[in-house]
């Protein structure tokens, strides 16, 4: 038989709802497998070890009991902790919050516990979401499960790693700026941003409002899938939600879409792109054509990647990306002062501005307090209109490139970062350097549409490599339904790090 | 030059912060109440935890909608919600929800009846929904205390033009307002609860040998009463006029700009508030958590109709229509149900200046007694209309007209069963107002001679005569019946 460890969600509550296995067995399993591999990988902030196991035993209690089981009754999960839970704390990785418990709980974890749904634990992120490696982490860096020495990506990290490591069936992350989808691509696993509004806010920690969403981390897009339709759909206590209904992508993802047209921008396939992740991404367009898909050149003409004379990289996508979110982060890490709850300096204070300014200084990390100075200055007054109100209007171009590439295509095949995963401290000493990791996501999140990274292939050093598949609002049924085509196709499906094999 | 052809004018704009009476406050589902135990109307989105978010009360954006429209403002069709960055202990997201550069309503103008009996339209620039803030408690030496039942309470901020030249009119606009708001049945309007409160700019423009000079703007922040008000801006013009006549040059708008000024209540005088070093810069930015607000026509327009008429246009409609004076006029609409009470009386067949003279008298007197509106005196517009009626038909007098209101206002009943029932119905049989005529020519001689001797006296004496039947017929007999028979029996 094969390990517990190697069933996906779906095939691991086929096996519980027919009685193969019990949630407990498959709780216990997972744990066991934490206890083994966390201290190499370190994806966790913290393990529910009791309570998932006394909600598993619920699920076995319920179904011997007759009573009907819900999509994900057993499937054992990993939450990120910007998410909150009134069970244990919701730390965002940050000192701010190191005790921080919730008394509610966020709409898209409620959703997956009244499926079935087993949380195991709250993964590690860059501080308050902010990064692109894990390394940002107030606490301590997480590590690839295909190279310890590498990141794991960001700020997602602790959800791609632990998914990777077969410490869970699945996660949930949160993307900003490609928070979900280049950690699942540095991780080997499918990761979705679902389209602005799809999925209810209530209950993440926000970092950029306007562009975070809650997104699936997975073994495979079936999984990815079944996630999503148990997380959308409008929720009144998040006025971003929009009231649309949600579809049975499991019922539709095995169902090839006939003369798909998969749209390749070239504006992202330039000198800046690794030529290894080059090679693999028209790889799969070649597997797609060979699967009867259209290829199609389109233009994202703002969402360019131009190099300088010193060779650097700039896009238009990333600067907006970042004056945008941080000017929305400025004032959503406004709250964190030490006055009502959170991190309150332990020295004597003279005023009120020092008790702010000391409990701040001391509770944020380096870039949390990198981002907030930059937000509170664009938004400064004299600067709004050459920053923030730009950066606006950017963003409504990079939307417009979008829906005219949409005109001629119906998906967008695209890389999910510029590199594989790289080394721990590679980037940490050039904030900049680091910000490019997201050069090919960030565009996604300005303009509200679904993105889905795929592992695309396996690279020469051994590290996976991903591509994105990119779709207009609410299209993410076509995502699924051509990202399994190409799992289908030949693509690589369900990798697990050598180094993890139970 | 002489001081005597110095021209002073005062220019004065008010902003009035308006609560709205919300079952629940803007943007979460906490009771909107004050005076309760701290923190006890509270939740995780007022109090601004982590991962929650607002969720807009449609109640309150449309009692804002209300008085922008009867305010005569344009309300716009697209609308949305800024943050206003400042860090304060009541505040818990250190950002306000308010709204900066698309206001709800704009550019409408109140009718502000003056003391002299005209009226000055005070132009409104514009009317914007926001937030409110919690409130600190500084009742401890050792800590200061943050009450957070406040925050989030909806706040209309109304700003006006500088259109006020004296005293008496920045008093009659904000009492206008007071009188708007409670008439649209949006806000209590109490100030005692803080659900009004104010804050003047204020300077001069001094003309002086063919110059204007003109004083620094001083904004006072944050008046909770009328009489604060009327201190505050009497205060700063005979303040500011005398800073100016000290430095002519050197006090003026161009040198120093704008102040702020806080009013000290006890003293009764305002005082110099430092800036902090830097000016504040409130970094506003449109909120990503909360959708643009889409006023369609057919929402505005039901909203509209919902206003009817306005206190100025009624008061016009008793003075012409009812034929009271100014005085009872504006007395009958100072709120909305106390002039619907007469309207409804009238259009029962009642008379209305007698339905006025009761409302007015005892009404008046009842209410004033226990501080509420005449409408909350308890009479209803059928009973007022009956007891009009009943007047007018001689079938009691005014005096049994007023123990009946006010037996009305304690226990209920039809008019006709209380006159009936504590005998105060009028006794007009001629049989026995004779009897009592008779007695009291009897009783009074001194007063009979006078009568009939035609002197100065005469007018005097018949009614000290009129007025011995009314005490012996105990209120009773009906006057114009007395009348007749005395002037009978005296021969007069």
């Amino acid at each position: 038989m094969t390990s517990i460890l190697d069933l996906s969600a779906v095939e691991l509550r086929d096996a519980i709802a027919c009685g193969e296995l019990s949630a407990v067995e498959a709780a216990r399993a997972y744990l066991d497998a934490i206890e083994r591999t966390e201290p190499r990988v370190q994806a966790f902030n913290e393990v529910h070890a009791d309570r998932a196991l006394a909600r598993a035993a619920q699920i076995d209690a319920d179904r011997a009991a007759g009573k009907p089981l819900g999509p994900l009754a057993g499937v054992p999960l990993a939450v990120k902790d910007n998410l909150c839970m009134t069970h244990g704390r919701t730390t965002c990785s940050s000192k701010m919050l190191a005790e921080f418990r919730a008394p509610y709980t966020a709409t898209a974890v409620a959703k997956l516990e009244d499926a079935g749904a087993v949380v195991l634990g709250k993964t590690n992120l860059d501080e308050f979401a902010m990064g692109s490696s894990t390394e940002n982490s107030g606490f301590r860096p997480t590590r690839n499960p295909w190279d310890l020495s590498r990141v794991p990506g960001g700020s997602s990290g602790g959800s791609a790693a632990a998914v990777a490591a077969r410490q869970c069936v699945a996660a949930l992350g949160s993307d900003t700026g490609g928070s979900i989808r280049q950690p699942a691509a540095f991780c080997g696993i499918v990761g979705l941003k679902p389209t602005y509004g799809r999925v209810s806010r209530f209950g993440l920690v926000a970092y950029g409002s306007s562009l975070d969403q809650i997104g699936p981390l997975t073994r495979d897009v079936t999984d990815a899938a079944l996630l999503t339709r148990a997380i959308a759909g409008h929720d009144r206590r998040d006025s971003t939600s929009v009231p649309r209904d949600v579809p049975d992508y499991l019922a539709s993802v095995n169902k090839p879409i006939e003369g798909l047209r998969v749209g390749l921008p070239g504006e992202f396939f330039s000198d800046a792109l690794d030529a290894e992740i080059g090679a693999a991404i028209r790889a799969a367009a070649g597997a797609y054509e060979s699967a009867g898909a259209k290829l199609v050149d389109v233009s994202l003409p703002h969402s360019r990647i131009d190099r300088d004379a010193d060779g650097k990289l700039s896009s238009y996508a990333v600067a907006c990306y970042y004056i945008v979110a941080m000017a929305e982060a400025s004032s959503n890490l406004a709250r964190y002062d030490g006055v009502h709850y959170g991190h309150r300096t332990a020295e004597k204070v003279e005023d009120i501005v020092e008790l702010f300014s000391r409990s701040r200084a001391e509770g944020f990390g380096p870039e949390v307090k990198r981002r907030i100075m930059l937000g509170s200055y664009t938004l400064s007054a004299g600067y709004y209109d050459a920053y923030y109100n730009k950066a606006l209007k950017v963003r409504r171009l990079i939307q417009n490139d979008f829906d005219r590439a949409f005109e001629a295509c119906d998906v967008i095949l695209a890389p999910a970062s510029p590199t594989p995963a790289f080394r721990l401290g590679e980037k940490t000493s050039d904030p900049l350097t680091m910000y490019l990791a997201d050069i090919y996501t960030i565009s996604v999140n300005l303009a509200g549409l679904p993105g889905l990274t795929v592992p695309a292939a396996l690279g020469r050093d051994g590290l996976p490599i991903g591509m994105q598949l990119i779709g207009p609002v609410f299209s993410e049924e076509t995502l699924f339904r051509a990202a399994r085509m190409y799992e289908q196709a030949g693509g690589v499906r369900r990798l697990t790090p050598p180094a993890m094999a139970p | 030059m002489s001081e005597t052809n110095e021209t002073i004018k005062p220019v004065v704009g008010l902003e009035i912060h308006v609560e709205l009476a919300t079952a629940t406050k803007m943007f979460c589902r906490c009771r909107n109440r004050f005076g309760d135990p701290p923190n006890t109307h509270v939740c995780p989105v007022c109090i601004g935890m982590p991962g929650v978010l607002p969720v807009m009360n449609r109640q309150a954006v449309e009692y804002a909608m209300k008085v922008g429209l009867a305010l005569h403002c344009t309300v716009a069709g697209f609308t949305k919600w800024d943050r206003k960055s400042y860090y304060y202990p009541d505040l818990p997201k250190n950002y306000q929800i308010s709204q900066y550069d698309l206001p709800l309503s704009a550019d409408g103008f109140l009718e502000v009846p003056l003391p002299d009996g005209t009226t000055r339209k005070i132009r409104v620039r514009r009317a914007h929904l926001e937030e409110d803030a919690g409130k600190n408690i500084h009742d401890k030496a050792s800590h200061t205390g943050v009450d957070l039942n406040r925050a989030g309470v909806p706040l209309l901020e109304i700003v006006s033009e500088p259109d006020m030249n004296a005293v008496e009119e920045v008093l009659a606009y904000a009492r206008a307002m007071q009188r708007l708001v409670r008439w649209l049945g949006v806000s209590e309007a109490n100030m005692q609860m803080g659900h009004m409160r104010f804050e003047p700019n204020i300077n001069l423009h001094i003309t002086r040998g063919g110059r204007t000079f003109k004083t620094p703007i001083c904004e006072v922040k944050n008046l909770n009463s009328f009489r604060a008000l009327e201190r505050t801006v009497a205060y700063e013009i005979q303040r500011q006029h005398a800073e100016w006549q000290a430095n002519p040059e050197g006090y003026s708008i161009d040198k120093v700009g704008k102040e702020n000024r806080g009013y000290d209540d006890e003293a009764g005088v305002t005082v110099f508030q430092r800036e902090k070093e830097e000016a504040h810069d409130y970094r506003y930015f449109p909120d990503p958590d909360l959708a643009p607000v889409l006023v369609s026509d057919e929402w505005r327009g039901g909203l509209a109709a919902q206003i009817g008429e306005l206190p100025l246009a009624r008061r016009a409609r008793y003075m012409e229509r009812y034929a009271l004076s100014f005085k009872e006029a504006d007395a009958l609409t100072q709120d909305a149900p106390t002039g619907d009470l007469l309207d409804t009386a009238v259009t029962d067949g009642a008379d209305a200046k007698r339905c006025a003279n009761l409302l007015l008298g005892r009404g008046a007197a009842i209410a004033n007694d226990r501080g509420y509106s005449i409408a909350e005196v308890g009479v209803t517009a059928g009973q007022l209309a009956e007891l009009a009626k009943m007047l007018s038909g001689g079938e009691v007098n005014a005096t049994a007209a007023d123990k009946i209101f006010v037996k009305l206002a304690e226990t209920g009943g039809s008019p006709r069963q209380v006159a009936e029932a504590e005998g105060l119905l009028a006794v007009s049989d001629a049989g026995q107002i004779s009897a009592w005529v008779d007695q009291a020519i009897a009783a009074n001689p001194k007063a009979v001679e006078d009568v009939r001797s035609g002197g100065k006296s005469q007018k005097k004496a018949f009614g000290f005569l009129m007025g011995q039947v009314m005490r012996l017929s105990g209120g009773a007999a009906a006057p114009a019946e007395v009348q007749r028979l005395l002037q009978q029996k005296l021969g007069s």
